[in-house]
């Protein structure tokens, strides 16, 4: 497949050059300089660690959590702030079409369909913890690819340091929208090591089935050694910048949410424990790891960074 | 009251005979006030029986722990609530009668709070008490929610007549502190969400306008002077 067909841009923008590059010879240039050289930082491995290996990434033999409870059970305030509000009330959400907006400190930017970013890239199915940060948590078999893939497509320039994401604004679909409970639309970022890291997935499905409204479809982010409200749902824009992005729930409250949000039970939220967690499905409570137990492949990220105060 | 339910004209005539019929009389009074204080205990504790059935059947949901905490905690206020509402409504439309009734609704608050702590403290904390302490210790909300009970455990130990007898006039000073109890109540409901939702704000303002009948009803005898003492006396005094 062409290149062009997946980026749709401005004439002037584009280079003869670009327009007959193959993806695949695209693909395999990135990767000799930024994917070999990421995977081996966070996997320890050597320089040989290409795509395929990958697959298999931070995988967990868990129980899974039941399909029902992960599609019922969700916090997603574009559609009202109780749990089962997301899967009760976003019937008139409509996600098709559906396009991504990629912008910022990009060489090939502009806005892209939905099938032709997913249709690029192989597709993954990686088994995550996921703990919110009200403490409980669940074990997700996602589909997706890895956001590092299609970031190396559109190729950061030097400058940029961090990805900022945005979810879809419609208010006539998302009745949470119609009201003031956060500054929409909603907002979450990272810095581009963290979205360059193997483990960050953009999912499409989960269950081997395509996302629900609920779960945040069509594509939505995924990173399993932060709290829950990163991994931010309804993507439309994706824009790479140097300065460190705003995130809803940091706007809302800085002193409860940070911008980092990894998982920490030793760094509390001003008004609960985060020691430890509720499995859904289980009895008991359970001890909260540190990263979401991902500590092996995300803890050289942080190195010599104060998480407590870089909550 | 008593009038609407005196012997028939009929009877009055003979003494002994209105002396028995008032007796009777008595006697089915005393009759339907249990029977109408045993139907409100089966009202009150319906949402109790409803939720222990849920639990059985799995009807609680994804979270049932969180369901019983949240399901508790939303009737305690509900029934703070309608406690706090007796005394607006009985001298808005004259039913004296509400005021026996009170009790027994302040008695139900407190046992919905207290199977909301309850809960917390031994289902989703598991028993472990040292976490309950951080938690009241270090955490607001909690703390709030706290002393809310503890309020509640003091207004519920002393709501029996004899309590009510010993205490004299310190009664009534004391169960005002139930005034309190809805301002930490509005507050911890209010603080435990993560943004302002609506239900925590409706019952905040519930509270303030029952809190400030209550300003106004004083505030308005007060200036009315002693011509306008109330005309009604009741067994309970006012709260």
């Amino acid at each position: 497949m062409s290149i062009n067909r997946l980026i749709e841009i401005p004439e002037e923008e584009v280079t003869p050059e670009e327009v007959y590059l193959s993806r695949r010879s695209f693909m395999r240039g990135a990767a000799a300089v930024t994917l070999g050289a990421v995977a081996s930082r966070a996997l320890g491995q050597s320089e040989e660690s290409g795509g395929g290996d990958l697959s298999e990434l931070g995988q967990t033999d868990e129980a899974l959590t039941d399909y029902e409870a992960i599609t019922t059970y969700n916090n997603f305030y574009e559609f009202g702030y109780d749990k089962s509000d997301p899967s009760r009330r976003s019937g008139d959400f409509v996600t098709e079409p559906w396009s991504i907006e990629i912008g910022g400190l990009v060489e090939q930017s502009g806005t892209f369909a939905l099938e032709e970013i997913v249709s690029q890239f192989e597709t993954l199915r990686r088994t995550y913890r996921l703990r919110c940060v009200e403490a409980w948590s669940m074990v997700i078999p996602w589909n997706g690819f890895m956001l590092r893939d299609l970031l190396e497509v559109v190729k950061p320039t030097a400058e940029a340091r961090f990805v900022a994401f945005e979810t879809v604004y419609r208010p006539e679909q998302m009745p949470g929208q119609r009201r003031d409970l956060l500054p929409w639309p909603y907002v979450e970022g990272l810095r581009l090591d963290e979205a360059m890291h193997p483990l960050t997935l953009l999912a499409t499905g989960l269950y081997d089935q395509p996302l629900k409204n609920a779960n945040g479809a069509p594509i939505r982010l995924v990173v399993p050694w932060k709290y829950g409200f990163k991994s931010i749902k309804s993507i439309v824009k994706i824009t790479l910048t140097a300065e460190q992005p705003p995130s809803t729930w940091n706007i809302y409250a800085p002193h409860e949410y940070g911008f980092y949000a990894n998982v920490n039970p030793d760094v509390d939220h001003p008004r609960w424990s985060q020691a430890t967690e509720r499995r859904i499905g289980e009895f008991r409570r359970r001890d909260t790891l540190m990263f979401n137990g991902y500590g092996d492949l995300v803890a050289d990220l942080y190195e010599g960074m104060d998480l407590v105060r870089n909550f | 009251m008593r009038a609407a339910r005196a012997a028939p004209e009929l009877d009055r005539s003979r003494t002994g005979a209105a002396a028995s019929a008032r007796g009777r009389d008595k006697a089915a009074v005393k009759r339907w006030r249990r029977v109408s204080h045993l139907a409100l205990w089966a009202l009150t504790l319906t949402p109790a029986v409803v939720t222990v059935v849920h639990t059985f059947t799995g009807n609680l949901g994804v979270n049932p722990i969180e369901t019983l905490t949240h399901r508790t905690g939303w009737w305690a206020i509900v029934i703070l609530a309608l406690t706090l509402t007796v005394t607006p409504l009985r001298r808005l439309l004259g039913w004296n009668w509400l005021v026996r009734y009170r009790r027994q609704l302040g008695l139900g608050a407190f046992i919905y709070a207290s199977l909301h702590l309850g809960i917390y403290a031994f289902l989703d904390l598991g028993l472990d008490l040292s976490i309950l302490a951080e938690d009241i210790a270090e955490r607001p909300f909690i703390t709030v929610g706290f002393t809310a009970w503890l309020l509640l455990l003091a207004l519920a130990l002393t709501s029996t007549t004899a309590s009510m007898r010993r205490l004299g006039k310190r009664w009534t000073t004391l169960h005002r502190l139930v005034y309190v109890v809805a301002g930490l109540v509005s507050l911890h409901y209010i603080w435990g969400q993560k943004v302002l939702e609506t239900q925590p704000i409706v019952f905040a303002a519930l509270f303030a306008v029952l809190l400030m009948s209550r300003a106004v009803y004083s505030w308005r005898k007060r200036r009315a002077g002693p011509r306008t003492l109330p005309r009604r006396t009741t067994t309970e005094p006012p709260s």
